[in-house]
This record gives structure tokens, sequence and C-alpha cells, in this order.
């Protein structure tokens, strides 16, 4: 193969005078190509695997920094759900006067919140991948899809907090003697943590892949998360539904995940294995569209930011 | 010895000016180019990159287009264990070249094939976190650069004691000084163990003492453990001392590669054209702050640039330029650097001009006489900047170079002198005091008599 066309008549063979445009077609045992484009599934796993102390020293560091010089440090992880969940048990309990599926307000809304704000914070902060981190990206390589695994994971240990919190009020009200009845489907837990994860990482990935060039998109998401809740059973259960709205909500493939993790934990919801299918159907087709768009546009971001 | 980089015909576009509206068209368009299978329309209408556009012939001046070439057809082949200098004037495509070659962006055309482990250093410190301390940095910023924690667990000791950070290793690195921080930053650095290693003018950083013994470091470790080294500056003196081989790049072509002295010679020669003067046509003059660079001139007594330059007569720099609003504490200065990178002096007019320090709008001509019996025999660059002291950089890193001879007219016609050591070369006053020995040696009192 002969893919040089032309090189330069001054460049110096080395001391032992062998040739480089030789060396040049010598079998392939280069451990890099680069190369204009690259394939559209070719994620660079090996490498992904090789930075993954890079991965955990950038959760440590989310954890460390974000709290430091503060005086409550990492309680803000459970002050934050406790007074959402207090704010909606008087807005949406008390004066809006929300169904709650016959359960306790505040365990039906923090059980929702708990959720959402994992899933919302994931996908916030994943979306803004390529411009909060643009300066290091300009200056070394490390396979990109590193910064959202990394959030995904901080932010999972956030979760862990506020779910351990949750547990607690479930153990609370259990105890008082309120029919909680934690059952079997509470078994898939892992799933749709995985689910939440998964949804919220393609989901911003394929977002800050589209905001490198036109930052428009950043805008709209603002104000889009804060109205996706609305459009998921977090404040409202399904049952209550109205009939016209049912298909929209429905559609939501967060709606499955909220209402399938009431129903394991506390015994009330709508919980079909069926609308779950669907929720990991399109959680598989956003990450594999997240996966494509991120690798197709991590190579050449820097010249756009 | 076989091959660590080779580049085939790697090329680099850039589009010009800002992200906006437009590009959205640009880019339906060249989706639906792409979607019929034709080339990217944009990609046709090129341009070179060279930011003064004075070497474009008239004609193609006016077809400029929105994108650039920063790089054009690349080929380069880096030999295993091979320090290879980078060299070129500003825009010339080296930065670009290291990232594409450190993955940051991707080449438009042409391949890059890599063989040992790669990592590249544009920047000393990327990813420290000011709130964690130096121990979390060192840790953080080595798996950035690809170490894994037991590698960095390993040299870690070594690393602190190469900072020289040990007491301060466990606070916040946003209380160190920023002489603390560098070092700290080049010690993770000078500890990576890729079998190539890519280095951007990280030794522009940091002290004297300190740059020193980093270059010190890189070269023990290129000779010990026969790494591959790629290394851009515009410190020639650092060049010259790390790499034997060198490329020069131009206008985003590969001008020439080869033995460093030859290739130095070649880009310094390269700046100053068949004339010492740096003219910029209108329109395309660097301008910043209300300040347009016209031209850089070095002339001799008489005012031409076209002549050769003596020792013996003074040499004047000229620095012409437009002010478009009054400016205040303005400051034009002139580096003079010897061949091998090294500053000779620097010098500027700020206390030279008025009381008030206000420029008014109009064409300004600073012009500095370098005087007669001061410069060697050598050839010599400089560099002009424009700013304002302590508040902003306006225009700067244009270089002309030129040549200093020493010619003298004896009975043998024109000769030319051998050059004496040493940076300058002043005529200074020389006196010799004789005092006659007191035991009468007859050979010195004849001659003292003569």
């Amino acid at each position: 193969m002969s893919t040089i066309r032309q090189l330069p008549e001054t460049l110096e063979p080395d001391a032992q005078g062998s040739n480089s445009a030789l060396n040049a077609e010598d079998p392939g045992d280069w451990t890099l190509e680069i190369e204009p484009q690259a394939g559209l599934f070719s994620i660079p796993v090996r490498d992904i695997w090789r930075y993954r102390d890079l991965l955990l020293l950038l959760v440590y560091r989310d954890f460390v920094a974000l709290y430091k010089q503060t005086i409550l440090g990492p309680l803000w992880f459970l002050i934050q759900p406790v007074l959402t969940t207090i704010v909606f048990t008087i807005v949406f309990g008390q004066i809006a006067s929300i169904p709650t599926d016959g359960l306790p307000q505040v365990l039906f809304y923090l059980s929702g919140i708990t959720c959402w704000s994992y899933f919302a914070e994931c996908l916030t902060k994943t979306s803004e991948t390529f411009i909060q981190n643009a300066n290091i990206f300009g200056k070394v390589y490390f396979p990109r899809v590193i910064i959202p695994l990394s959030i995904v994971v901080s932010n999972l240990l956030r979760f862990g907090v506020q779910f351990a919190l949750f547990l607690c009020f479930c153990g609370w009200y259990a105890f008082s003697g309120t029919g909680i009845r934690v059952n079997a489907v509470a078994a898939l837990f892992p799933v749709l943590v995985l689910l939440m994860g998964g949804l919220s990482l393609g989901l911003g990935m394929i977002i800050s892949s589209l905001t490198t060039k036109y930052r428009d998109l950043r805008f709209l998401l603002q104000f889009a998360v804060q109205l996706a809740m609305y459009a998921t059973p977090v404040i409202y259960p399904a049952s209550a539904l109205p009939e016209k709205y049912r298909l929209i909500v429905n559609a939501n493939p967060l709606t499955p995940i909220v209402e399938t993790f009431r129903y394991g934990f506390l015994g009330a919801g709508e919980y079909s294995p069926l609308h779950l299918g669907y929720s990991i159907l399109v959680t598989l087709v956003v990450l594999a569209a997240g996966i494509v768009i991120f690798n197709r546009v991590e190579r050449t971001f820097m010249d756009h930011v | 010895m076989s091959t660590a980089i080779s580049i085939e015909n790697v090329s680099k576009m850039y589009r010009l000016g800002q992200v906006g509206t437009g590009t959205i068209a640009h880019d339906l368009n060249r989706w639906w180019a792409r979607f019929r299978g034709k080339d990217d329309p944009f990609a046709r209408v090129w341009q070179v990159n060279d930011r003064t556009v004075a070497s474009l012939p008239p004609a193609s001046r006016s077809a400029v287009s929105d994108y650039v070439w920063a790089l054009k057809d690349i080929n380069l082949q880096v030999e295993q264990g091979q320090i290879l200098g980078i060299i070129g004037r500003n825009g010339s495509g080296k930065s670009t070249l290291l990232k594409l070659l450190s993955r940051v962006t991707a080449p438009t055309t042409g391949r890059i094939r890599v063989r040992g482990r790669m990592a590249s250093l544009l920047e000393v410190g990327t990813g420290f976190h000011p709130e964690l301390t130096g121990r979390e940095n060192i840790y953080l910023n080595g798996a950035i650069l690809g170490m894994t924690r037991s590698d960095i667990r390993r040299r870690f000791d070594e690393i602190v004691e190469f900072s020289g950070c040990a007491k301060y290793i466990d606070t916040p690195v946003k209380r160190y000084s920023s002489g603390m921080y560098v070092r700290l930053a080049f010690a993770v650095a000078a500890h990576l163990e890729p079998e190539i290693l890519i280095v951007d003018e990280v030794l522009a950083v940091g002290d004297a003492d300190f740059q020193t013994r980093c270059i010190g470091k890189m070269e023990d470790v290129s000779r010990e453990s026969g790494r591959t080294i790629l290394f851009v500056s515009h410190n020639m003196a650092s060049i010259r001392r790390l790499c034997r081989q060198s490329c020069l790049l131009v206008n985003g072509t590969l001008d020439s590669a080869g033995v460093t002295s030859d290739i130095i010679d070649r880009y310094l020669a390269a700046g100053s054209g068949a004339e010492r003067i740096l003219t910029f046509p209108a329109g395309q003059e660097p301008s910043k702050g209300g300040v347009r660079l016209n031209a850089v001139s070095v002339v001799d007594a008489l005012g031409r640039c076209d002549t050769r330059l003596s020792t013996s007569d003074s040499l004047r720099v000229e620095v012409r330029y437009t002010i478009v609003n009054s400016i205040r504490s303005l400051r034009v200065s002139v580096n003079l650097s010897a061949q091998d990178g090294s500053l000779v002096l620097s010098t500027s007019d700020f206390n030279h001009q008025a009381a008030d320090r206000m420029r008014a709008p109009g064409s300004y001509v600073s012009s500095v006489t370098i005087p007669a019996h001061f410069l060697n025999i050598g050839k010599y660059v400089v560099s002009v900047d424009i700013d304002i002291p302590l508040t902003a950089s306006l225009v700067a890193g244009h270089d002309v170079a030129f040549y200093v001879d020493e010619l003298t007219v004896n009975h043998l016609g024109l000769t030319h002198s051998a050059r004496p050591a040493g940076a300058i070369h002043p005529r200074f006053d020389w006196q010799i005091d004789y005092s006659p020995m007191h035991d009468n040696d007859s050979s010195i009192t004849r001659y003292a008599t003569l």
C-alpha cells in the first residue's frame, strides 16, 4: 500500500541511515491510528478501561470539591430532598389535594423526588460535558465519555445517600403501622437505577454533542427539565391521570420507572412489565444514539467550542 | 530502529470567523453535498494559512474563503528514540499539528499512526482543581495525563521531591504561590512514562532554575529509556540543546526537516526575506485596542534596509504604527535575540514619551538606534511588542531577522573577520599601562622606547 505521495527530500535519515519512507510501510503493529472519521460504533472500550482510575478520581473530585468550605458538607445531600418534600407536601398535598395512591404524602413525594432528582441532575450535568470541560479537552486526550460517566457515577453516590434516607422514612412509617408493603418488585431496583442512569447519560450525551456548535439547546434544556417533571408521575400518581393525558405520560420512559419504584417499595402504583420493557427499549435506543453522536462530535468538537 | 510516529498526508481545515446563524446554512449545504456523494463544497475554495496574506498574489487575495488550511499535506516520519524539534512562527501550524497528534482534535484528511504509548503535554497542570490538596491534584492530574493510580503511587515521593512542595502537599493548591503551582504541575508531567512524549512550550513557565532542571530531566529520560519526544518551542536555545533533528513549518506546510542547526538557520533566514523589512498591506495589519502595526524595519545608518549591516556602523529599528483612538501609557518595545534564541536586550520607548503618556490618533514611528561597535557578527532577530504595561498586550511577536557582518578594508581589500565569542561585541576602551621592570631587562626597555 502506498499512501505516501510525497516525502520532503530534506527529511533526514537517522544515524543508522535507515530509510524512514521504507519504515512507513511496516506491517501494522501500530498501537494507534488517528483518522478523520471514526467508525459509527467504535467505542474505545480498552481506553475507557485504562482510564478507569481517572473516572474514580473525577468522582472523588466532584464529591470533595462540591462541599469544600461548607459547614454542613454532604448533609446538603439530605437537606435538598427533605425541604422539597416538605414544600411538595404542603403545596400539592395539602393545598391542591392531589391524591397519592393512598400512600403517606411524605413517602409518596420523597420517592418521586429521589428518582427524579437523580435523573434530572445527571441529565443537566452530562449535557454540559463539552462546554464545561473545554479547557481540559483542549489540552489532553482521554476518552471523553469518561466525563459523563463520572457524572453519572458521582450522582449515583448522591442518589445512594438519598435512597438511604428514603429507606429510613419507609422504616419509620412501617414501624408506626402505616400500611406500606415492600414486595418482590423491589428487587428490580438495580434495573431501575441502571435505566435512570442510562437514559440520562444517553440524553445528556446527545444534548452535549448538539450544543458544541449551537448553544441554543442549552436554554431549552434548562426549563425543559423543569417542565418534564410534570410529565412524570412525581407529584401525582399515574392512576389519577385523566384519560386524555395518559398517552403523553405513558410515553414518557420515566413513568414506568418511577411507578415501578413506588410499587416495589411502597406497594402502590402501576407496575406493568410490558411498560417497563418499553422503558428499557427507549433507554437502549437513546444510549446507542448518544454514543454514536458523542463519538462523532468528540473528535473535532474543539474546533467549534 | 522503527518508526514511532508516521504522519501521512495530514491536513486540517478550520473555519474562520464566528459560529452563528450562517454556520447552519454551511452545515446543511455540506450535509446535502455528502448525501449526494459529492465533495465538501467549502473545502474546495481554500487558502493557505498565512495571516498576513501579503504573500498571496493579488488575484487570489480577493478569493479568500471562510476556510483556511491550518495544515496542508504534512508527511513526516519520526524514528523511535528521536527527539524532534518543531519550529515555525506563530500561526504556522505547530500547535495544530500537536493537537492532532495528541488527539485533541481530528485531522480533516490524512492519517497518523503511532507505535507505543503516547502522552502529550500541551499545558502543565491540566485539570488541577484549586480546592483539592497538592496530593489529590497529583493523582488527578496524573490520571488525566494517562497514569494509573498505582503508577502515581509508585512515583509519588519522587514527584513531591522534584516539585519541592513537600511541606504543602496537604494544602489546597489555591493557597499555593504561582511558582509552587507550576512546579507541582511540572513535577507530575516530568514523571510521566510514555514511550512517546509530545511537549508544547511548557518550559516557558517557571523560573529559570526550574526550567534548567526540567530540560535536564527530559534529556536524562530520553537518553536512558530511548523515549521519542516531539518538542515545540520558540526558544531556539532549548531546541538546539534538546533536539538533534528538527522540522520547520511555514504557513501550514512542512518546509524542511533535518539537522537542527540547519533548520534554525533556515527559520531565521526565512524571517528576513531579501530585505530587513516586514510590512502589512492595508486591511491586513495586526491590530488590537486601537493600534495598528504597519511595518517593522531594520535600517542602516543611512536609512536603507537592503544593504549589508556592519558592526562598525549604527543601525536602527523602526516600528511604524497607526493609533486609531487616543491611548495612554502605550509602550513599544523591541526585543533583540541572538541566533540561538537567547535574548540580548530589550528596550522600549516608554520613558521617552511625553509626560502625560498620551498618544493622539495618527501615524507614528518609534525607532531605536543601536550604536556602532555594539553587536557581534551574526544573525539577530528583532521582535516587536506593543502593549500597555500591566494592562494589555496589543500586538506581539512580529519578527525581523538581520545579519550583522564585520567588514574590514585593509591592504587585502574587503575582508570578513572571524566571529569573536559572546552575544555582543562592544568596543570598550582599553588601556595598557606599562612600567619598566627594575632589573633592567633590556628587551622590554628597548620595546618600550620604540
